[in-house]
Order: structure tokens, then C-alpha cells, then sequence
């Protein structure tokens, strides 16, 4: 909460007013609206299908939402997508060196050398991606979204399928961005996650925001509120809710 | 761009398969094209059995010519691949048995009815003609070449006729000696020249009120007459002997020799089917591998992506077309005179052909179901277009011609067919349509590309 207000008086890095997205005829996002200001690590959770994908897709660029207005810094948004996007015939290094090359990455192997460090994938550099287990190509497919600094960066479920050493790091080095001013959008079904780092959480159901505050405030508005630990309250608020 | 395509060529290197079609496909096809050329002279397979007795021979006339088996032999030769049967029955079996394409039968009784064609009892000469008919292609070709042969043959016996028809006619006007058949005696022939100065001769030693004056002016003027008509009478039997003469001239302006054709053909099937399944396969992996969506969000975007696929279709379809061609140069088809053209007319439908794939990859959208896609598209369209004029209806051919038009196959045959050899028409209008075509499809393929992710 501290967070938020502190972010509230400057202005927002990420601006998100009545945002509608649909597949054909399913409704994917119905009017959205959320703000995140500099340095602010935002939680977006929810079941399976809830849009937050779509969401961070539209964010990223992908794809133009059908109505209502979003606004991201031009040209500064990492991204790592959900299903990793890879080039399973190219090494590690390889796969890491053409995306600092398309993204106009200045010192290329700089940029390089410190994510084959940071994934700990160092000594894996030579080996083709499709040749990796399914957590070190996780880790390949978030190291390339994190190549560049961008101001605003998009992780969806990013700790999937890493282990929890793995994953420690992963926050660590998000913290550290998110300390230095970066603007941190990522969703998980981790919930332990959520409550331990205490971020600010936007809760996504069938496409509609239900909530946007702090974990305690989520355990507080909780039916049951004596839930014993948060994935419990969570759920909780869900069914009440009508998901 | 440049670090797309690096990417593609280091990805297509660690693919072993692809690379060995890519390398083993123009190899192959190069070799097996080559050796079908040079070791094909183009004349169909024909037994020929000849029953006519040994020796025997057909008196052509004066000059002691004489037309026999041997003469028919070495006319049937010049046109078909012979191959000497023995018997009727063991041309029959290579017949069926497929080993030639049909058999030519000069049955023993032949001499005898050519030589009654100027006796006063003429039946009519017969050869026989066997084919397979199992194969209505080949028994058209084979019926074709022997009615070839058998009109020239007659051309050449009416030619023979005629001449020696008009050698009498001169016989008779200008006079001399003749070999009557089967007697030993020569015949002095008069002649009606000569008849004619006779005739005036006597007329002037007769008295000027003779009688018999008004008579032998009448002979004296049939004479001259006769003198005078027969002498039309020759060019007439030349005319005869060749009733009507075929002269061919190609209105098409253009011909490719038949050795052009198949090398550009086959260059042209080895392009189509190498840029267009790598271009559309190598899109759709793209999306596959979902690094799509990533390359769109960097600076080369979506139009950047679609002219590196471009790009790696023409430099794949140029390295694997030339390699093809170099492969055929041996076999003495293909002059590297032209090569500049050839190149260019490789980069033409090199860059056609890798628009029509990228729009099918981004209309296929995964891997396996582009490749269908592009066989299916690609082939029934080649076969189209090489279908020639007047073997379907107009209309038919005239629907063919729009929609090989509209595809980058027919466009391409033709620029290399201009690469390959100078007589098959202008190479400038096809690389035009060729450009046309890269760029209708560069911008299907784009709009496609807006649904891809
Ligand atoms: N490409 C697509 N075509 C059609 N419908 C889609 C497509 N992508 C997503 N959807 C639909 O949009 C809705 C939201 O999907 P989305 O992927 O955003 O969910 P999510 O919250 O990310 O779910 P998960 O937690 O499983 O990743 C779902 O109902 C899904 O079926
Ligand atoms: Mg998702």
C-alpha cells in the first residue's frame, strides 16, 4: 500500500482506461482500467482464460485492443511470453545474440555474458535450445525479454516451470529492476509468490477486474477472512464472487 | 534482416535432411535430365520386318533407280529408332511386350502391286502397321511417324512416275529410241517435231491445187499443236506428284528447341518446389516456434520478416538452379553465353516464387500445413501450365492461360527459356509479369501476416 500511494501523485508509466477485447465472439477483456506507476511491481492474477495473457499481450503491442485506451512509454516494453519463443535449432547464446541484435542492443555482448549469468545457463551457452529441459528454456525465453532495459517489462508467468532456487533468483533480479524505476507487469498462479514479495494485485475473471490492491487487502475482503494462508483466501474470494 | 537471414541459413545448416534434399533434389534431377537428353535421340523404338525377297527391286525407271526393302529401310531409319525383327510374329511380340513402340511390315507380295501401279491392272500397295494401343499416346506417335513415311514413300514412287511418264511425252515430241520390256528389238520413235518438218516438206512438193494440200495442213497443225500442249504437259505431271506441298511457317515467333524446354522445365519444377516449400515452411516455423511474435515487437516488424523469407527463397532458389544447371552443362544443354540472363531470370522466379510461398506459410500458419498447402497449390498449377495450345478447346485454353498467368510457374518456364536460348522470345516482358507477380503476392502474404499471431 506503501507502493501505491507513493506512486499515486506522479504520473502513471502505464495507463489502462476501458479496455474490451474479443476472439470472434468470446470476450476475452471487459472493460479494464488500471494505472502503475515507475518502479511499481503489479500482480496480475486469476483461473485459467481470465485474459490475463490478452492483457499483457495488448500491452506489449501485439495485439490493438477492440475498445478503450492504453497507454505504455513508446518503444520500451520487455516482454517474456507465456509459451516461450525460442529458436529451438539456434544455441543459447545464439538465441540470445539475435534478439539483442533485433531489439538495436548496443553492446550486444555485454547484454549477452550478464544474462547467460544471471539464468546460471553459462556453461549451457553452446547447446541448441530444443535440446534443453523445459525450465532452462524458460529461463532462455525470460533472459531474452530481459536483454534490453526497458522502462516497462511484461512477464507472463515467468516462473513456471523453474525450480525454486531458479525461481528465488528470478525475483531477486526482477526486485533489483523494479528498484531502479523499471515498472513490472507479471502474472503467475505461484500465490505464495504474490503474498511473500507483497505486491500490489490486479484480479482478473472472465475477463473483468475484480480487485486491485495489496495481498492483505485481498486476505481482508476475503469472505472468510480467518483463512489461514492466501492461496485459501484467495479462492475464497473467487467463489464468492461467482468464479 | 541481415541477422534473420544469418539466422534461417544457420538454422537450414543444422537441418542435415533439408539440406541433403536441397543439394541431392538439382543433383539428381540435373543428372537424370542430362543423361535422358543426351542418351535419347528423340526417335520413338520401331521393328521392321521386311518379307520381300533378297535382291528384288522395283524399277524406278530410266535412270535403272530402283526402289526396294533397303531403299524403305533407310527411309524408316531416318525417322524411327529401328529395330530388324526377323519375323512378323517376333515383331508382334516386342510390340506387346512393349519393347518397341510398333512394328512396320513390308509384306513379300509388295513389289509385285507397286509394279502393277502402271500396269493396266493396278492393286493397290499394302504395308501393315502393328501398335499397342493399350497406350493411345504411343500408338498415335507411332501412327503418326508411319503415315509419315508411307506418304513420303508414295511422293517419292508418283515422283518417280511421273518423270518417267514425262520422259516418254518427250519421246514422243522430240523422238529417239526406245527399250520396249522383254524384247530385245529397239524402237525408233519419230517424234512430232520431227513428223511436223516431214509433213511441211511434202506439202511444199505437192502441186498448189492439190487436194491432198488442205488434208495434210490439218495433220501439219495437230502436229504443232500437240508439239506445243505436251510440252505444258510436263510441268502439269510435276504438279501432279506433289499435289500439295507443305510449307511450314511458325507464326508463334518464338521456339524453344525441345533440349531448352525440358532443362528450363526442369529448373523450373526444381525452383518452384525448393523455394516455395522452404519460404512457406520456414514462415510458418516462425509462428511454430512462437518467436513470431517476438520479431514483430523488434524493429524489422512484420515487413522485415516477410523480405527476409523473400530473400532466403532467392538466394536458396538461385544456389539450387544453378547447381542443377551445372550439373546439366556436361550433357552440352545448357550454354553459359547466356548465363547473366539465366541468373536474372533465376532471381525473377526465385523472388515470385518466394512471394507465393510466404503467402502460403502465412496462410498455412503451421509447419505441415503449409507444406500440403504448397504441394497442392504448386503442382496441378505447374501441370497446367504445361499444357500446350490445341490439345484442349479454346475456351478451356484460353481459362488456362489466365490462370497460369496469375501463378508464378508459367512466367518462369518461359524467362528461363529466354535465359536458355535466344530464339524463345523476349526475357524483359516475362521478368516484368514475373515482378508484377512478386509483388501481388509480397502484399497477400502481408495482409495474411496481420492475423498471424
Ligand atoms: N488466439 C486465440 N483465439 C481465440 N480465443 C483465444 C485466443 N487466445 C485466448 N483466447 C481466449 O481468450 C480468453 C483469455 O485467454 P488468455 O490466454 O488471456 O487467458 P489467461 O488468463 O492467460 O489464462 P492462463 O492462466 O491459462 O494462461 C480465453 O477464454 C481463451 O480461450
Ligand atoms: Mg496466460
Amino acid at each position: 500500500m506503501a507502493e501505491a500511494e507513493a506512486t499515486a501523485g506522479a504520473s502513471p508509466v502505464i495507463e489502462v482506461r476501458g479496455l474490451s477485447y474479443s476472439f470472434g465472439e468470446r470476450v476475452a477483456l471487459r472493460d479494464v482500467s488500471f494505472t502503475a506507476g515507475a518502479g511499481e511491481l503489479l500482480a496480475v492474477i486469476g483461473p485459467n482464460g481470465a485474459g490475463k495473457t490478452t492483457l499483457l499481450s495488448i500491452l506489449a503491442g501485439i495485439r490493438k485492443p477492440d475498445a478503450g485506451t492504453v497507454r505504455t512509454p513508446a518503444g520500451a516494453v520487455g516482454w517474456v511470453p507465456q509459451q516461450a519463443a525460442l529458436y529451438r535449432r539456434l544455441t543459447v547464446e545464439e538465441n540470445l545474440r539475435l534478439f539483442a541484435r533485433l531489439e538495436g542492443i548496443e553492446d550486444v555482448d555485454a547484454a549477452v555474458e550478464e544474462m547467460l549469468e544471471q539464468t546460471g545457463l553459462a556453461d549451457r551457452r553452446g547447446d541448441q535450445v530444443g535440446t534443453l529441459s523445459g525450465g532452462n528454456q524458460q529461463r532462455v525465453n525470460i533472459a531474452i525479454g530481459l536483454l534490453s532495459r526497458p522502462a516497462v517489462l511484461l512477464l507472463d508467468e515467468p516462473s513456471t516451470g523453474l525450480d525454486p532456487r531458479q525461481r528465488a533468483r528470478l525475483w531477486e533480479f526482477v526486485h533489483g529492476l523494479a528498484g531502479g524505476g523499471t515498472t513490472v507487469l507479471y502474472t503467475t498462479h505461484h500465490l505464495g509468490e504474490v503474498d511473500r514479495y507483497g505486491d500490489r494485485i490486479l484480479v482478473l475473471a472472465d475477463g473483468e477486474a475484480l480487485f486491485d490492491g495489496t495481498a492483505a487487502e485481498l486476505h481482508r475482503a476475503a469472505p472468510e477472512s480467518g483463512a489461514a494462508d492466501f492461496e485459501s483466501a484467495f479462492v475464497a474470494f473467487l467463489r464468492e464472487r461467482g468464479h | 534482416m541481415r541477422w534473420l537471414l544469418l539466422k534461417d541459413l544457420q538454422i537450414l545448416r543444422r537441418s542435415p535432411l533439408i539440406v541433403g534434399l536441397l543439394v541431392a533434389y538439382p543433383l539428381v534431377i540435373g543428372l537424370l535430365i542430362g543423361f535422358a537428353l543426351s542418351g535419347d535421340d528423340g526417335k520413338p523404338r520401331v521393328a521392321f520386318v521386311n518379307e520381300v525377297p533378297a535382291g528384288e527391286g522395283f524399277d524406278l525407271g530410266a535412270g535403272g533407280q530402283q526402289f526396294g526393302a533397303e531403299q524403305a529401310r533407310a527411309e524408316l531409319c531416318d525417322r524411327v529408332e529401328c529395330v530388324d525383327a526377323s519375323s512378323r510374329e517376333e515383331a508382334e511380340r516386342m510390340v506387346r511386350d512393349g519393347e518397341v513402340l510398333g512394328a512396320l511390315i513390308l509384306p513379300e507380295n509388295l513389289l509385285d502391286q507397286l509394279r502393277s501401279l502402271t500396269s493396266l491392272d493396278p492393286e493397290p500397295a499394302k504395308v501393315d502397321v502393328y501398335v499397342n494401343e493399350d497406350d493411345p499416346v504411343k500408338a498415335q506417335l507411332v501412327d503418326d511417324r508411319i503415315q509419315a513415311l508411307v506418304t513420303e514413300a508414295n511422293l517419292i514412287l508418283s515422283e518417280r512416275i511421273s518423270k518417267q511418264a514425262a520422259e516418254y511425252i518427250d519421246l514422243l515430241i522430240d523422238g529417239g529410241t526406245f527399250q520396249l520390256p522383254f524384247l530385245a528389238q529397239k524402237l525408233r520413235i519419230l517424234g512430232l517435231a520431227r513428223a511436223g518438218v516431214i509433213l511441211e516438206g511434202v506439202r511444199r512438193s505437192l502441186p498448189v491445187d492439190s487436194p491432198a494440200r488442205a488434208a495434210l495442213d490439218q495433220v501439219i497443225e495437230f502436229a504443232h499443236l500437240a508439239e506445243d500442249n505436251l510440252d505444258f504437259a510436263l510441268p502439269l505431271l510435276g504438279a501432279i506428284s506433289a499435289p500439295i506441298a507443305v510449307e511450314k511457317t511458325d507464326v508463334s515467333g518464338t521456339s524453344t528447341s525441345l533440349d531448352s524446354f525440358a532443362i528450363a522445365a526442369a529448373a523450373t519444377f526444381t525452383l518452384m518446389f525448393v523455394t516455395v516449400l522452404l519460404v512457406a515452411g520456414s514462415l510458418a516455423l516462425e509462428r511454430e516456434e512462437n518467436a513470431f511474435i517476438r520479431i514483430t515487437r523488434a524493429s524489422v516488424g512484420r515487413g522485415g520478416l516477410l523480405a527476409e523469407k523473400i530473400t532466403l527463397g532467392v538466394i536458396a532458389s538461385l544456389a539450387v538452379t544453378l547447381l542443377m544447371l551445372i550439373v546439366m552443362t556436361p550433357f552440352g544443354a545448357v550454354g553459359w553465353g547466356r548465363g547473366h540472363l539465366i541468373v536474372l531470370a533465376i532471381l525473377a522466379g526465385g523472388a515470385a516464387f518466394a512471394a507465393f510461398g510466404a503467402a502460403i506459410g502465412a496462410a498455412g500458419r503451421d509447419v505441415r500445413a503449409s507444406s500440403l498447402l504448397a504441394f497442392m497449390l504448386s503442382l496441378p498449377i505447374a501441370l497446367l501450365s504445361l499444357v500446350p495450345s490445341g490439345t484442349v478447346s479454346a475456351t478451356l485454353f484460353e481459362v488456362l492461360e489466365v490462370l497460369r498467368a496469375l501463378f508464378p510457374f508459367h512466367p518462369s518456364l518461359e524467362a528461363i527459356s529466354s535465359g536458355l536460348d535466344a530464339g524463345a522470345g523476349s526475357l524483359w516482358l516475362r521478368l516484368l509479369h514475373l515482378a508484377a507477380l512478386l509483388a501481388a503476392y509480397a502484399a497477400l502474404a502481408r495482409a495474411a501476416l496481420r492475423r498471424f499471431a
